[in-house]
């Protein structure tokens, strides 16, 4: 994650515009340095458990059962949930939800801010949200919300997460379980 | 196995019965041997190594010869499938439904049957399909004209699409085959436009070490995508037909700005992919500490060479530094390229010198030499080397 902040004449802040790129494979990108993935993993599984109503929000890739690895993601992510203490709040699809969304139980990758602020989310989890429409998200949430995120990618990675973690799949997912149930027990939670 | 049931694994025959191969081991390790051909013919060569799902084309000189090469392709069992649009726009639209489709999709063009398509470049790049256009830049202006000349490349600066420029024949074969492998990479995923320029490269027959032709790229996966490929569920311009971003409210802007940075974020992704397949994204020759120093892209990095070449023999130290890619700009490796600089001069094939704007902007309170954007040539004339020589002997008698 780039400094918070206007990026030129928008109001967004843009990773790659202060020289961040995704991590290289293997690695993992924690705000400006690339750290091993254990090291991700262990912070957002802390941040995760530390701030107010975290919350994940899975996406098409892990809400439909497409394939074998979506169904097996989707039973490992429910359990994650369930580690981190965390809600829910699906992402079915990327329309833009007129007149209204109902925030309270859906997030939508045009205005993603109105979910958070309505449920005053403080840290995110993005899993199985197509990377274009999960970048498009992430640039407005960091503008708009002081939630802290985290994007668990089955590809490259996002660089407008504060942490991300590449080709998450889900043996990677049952590590992360893994480490998140060690801090959860550091922590006492 | 992809949409079409195709295998994706290396070493397996693609429907053409070629063996795919990665493309380090196409570009980097494969044995080549020497031939001798035109752009337009290395066109078709690369293509038939890149397992070609879709082409689209449209008759404009000078590309006209490449797209009828790649039509004999199709012919001969290469490429997927290949039809004449309606005109310019209808290809660059057809080309647009190609790739959404989740194909490997390419088309070339010139000069006004650019300006004609400009309207789809942006939505390429907003659509985030990785399709390719070679385009074999030609004159742009009335009355008309069919003389090489790069003024249209301007006009592609801000598409959205990553734009690599290609010296000569050798580098159009290499680029355009690295072109899809870096386009279609995940986190970059835009269209790329591998520039030449028309008739100096096109219709010149030069030396090229080819790879054998029983070997081909691995087939494209759709899968790993940024945006869904079409299906009967999510058909990935669901965003072009819904009720929509498009609406004037605070929503609109916040989706469409966040929109505009992450086109332009995915290009700069592209760098450390570049670097890798192009072997860095500028390329520099001749003195390393010379004060003289060419910056340059296409033929007029020939060009330079030549004056490089006729001004060592006169015992003055000069460079030359080729940029490979215009976007993303290469500002780093200019800036470090430029360091020993005091005279940089950028010679171009175009009116209005947008490259000597690109490099002027990017040099801005980075670097005290004096930037000047001569020899510029214009309206398909030739840049003669004594026409550079004589700029570069001018200022410096001018103690510039």
């Amino acid at each position: 994650m780039a400094n918070l902040g206007p990026a030129y004449y928008s109001p967004y802040p843009v990773a790659t515009y202060d020289g961040l790129l995704t991590p290289p494979e293997g690695k993992a990108l924690l705000l400006t340095d690339i750290v091993d993935e254990e090291i991700a993993m262990r912070e957002i599984a802390k941040v995760m458990l530390t701030k107010e109503n975290a919350t994940i929000f899975p996406g098409p890739q892990v809400l439909y059962a497409w394939s074998e690895e979506a169904k097996k993601k989707a039973k490992l992510i429910k359990e994650m949930a369930e580690v981190l203490n965390a809600k829910m709040i699906p992402m079915y699809d990327y329309r833009p939800k007129y007149p209204k969304i109902d925030a309270e139980i859906e997030i939508n990758p045009n205005h993603p801010n109105l979910t958070i602020w309505h449920n005053n989310i403080k840290a995110c989890i993005f899993i199985g949200v197509h990377c274009h429409y999960a970048n498009v998200a992430l640039k407005i949430v960091r503008s708009e919300t002081d939630c802290y995120t985290a994007a668990l990618c089955g590809l490259s990675g996002h660089e407008d997460a504060m942490a991300t973690i590449r080709d998450q799949h889900s043996e990677e997912l049952e590590k992360f379980i893994a480490i998140a149930k060690e801090v959860k027990q550091e922590l006492g939670k | 196995m992809n949409s079409h049931g195709h295998s994706r694994v290396n070493g397996d025959k693609n429907w053409a019965g070629q063996t795919m191969v990665s493309a380090d081991y196409m570009l980097f390790e494969a044995p080549r041997e020497k031939h001798f051909m035109t752009g337009s013919e290395v066109t078709k060569e690369a293509m038939k190594r890149c397992s070609v799902d879709a082409s689209v084309s449209y008759p404009i000189t000078p590309q006209s010869e490449a797209a009828h090469l790649i039509g004999e392709l199709w012919a001969e069992g290469y490429v997927g499938t290949y039809f004449r649009g309606e005109n310019e726009f209808g290809v660059m639209s057809e080309v647009a439904g190609c790739a959404m489709a989740g194909s490997r999709t390419v088309t070339t063009t010139s000069g006004p049957g650019t300006l004609r398509a400009m309207e789809n470049f942006p939505m390429w790049s907003g659509t985030r399909i990785p399709c390719q256009l070679i385009l074999m830049a030609r004159g742009i202006n009335s009355p008309l004209t069919i003389q090489p000349d790069n003024l249209e490349v301007t006009f592609m600066l801000e598409t959205g699409c990553m734009i690599w420029y290609a010296e000569n024949v050798q580098e159009l074969f290499d680029m355009s085959i690295a072109a899809f492998i870096v386009a279609e990479k995940p986190e970059v995923h835009v269209p790329i436009v591998t520039v030449v320029d028309g008739f100096f490269v096109s219709h010149t027959r030069e030396s090229v070490m080819l790879p054998a032709d029983d070997i081909a790229l691995t087939v494209y996966d759709p899968y790993a995508a940024p945006l869904p490929p079409i299906d009967s569920e999510m058909p990935p311009g669901r965003f072009l037909r819904d009720p929509f971003v498009m609406k004037s409210n605070y929503i609109s802007y916040a989706t469409h700005a966040s929109w505009q940075w992450e086109v332009r974020s995915a290009v700069e992704r592209s760098i450390p992919h570049a670097k890798h397949y192009l072997k860095g994204l500028v390329h520099v020759t001749g003195d390393a500490d010379a004060e003289i120093v060419f910056v340059a892209c296409g033929t007029a990095s020939h060009q330079a060479k030549e004056a490089n070449r006729e001004l060592t023999k006169m015992g003055i130290k000069s460079k030359v530094v080729k940029l490979r890619t215009i976007r993303p700009f290469p500002h780093k490796e200019l800036e470090e390229a430029v360091k020993s600089a005091k005279h940089i001069f950028v010679p171009e094939f175009n009116i209005v010198g947008w490259l000597d704007k690109e490099v002027t902007t990017s040099l801005y309170g980075k670097c005290k030499a004096e930037i000047i954007g001569r020899p510029r040539v214009a309206g398909g004339m030739s840049m003669p080397v004594e026409a550079i020589l004589k700029e570069v002997l001018e200022n410096i008698e001018k103690g510039a």
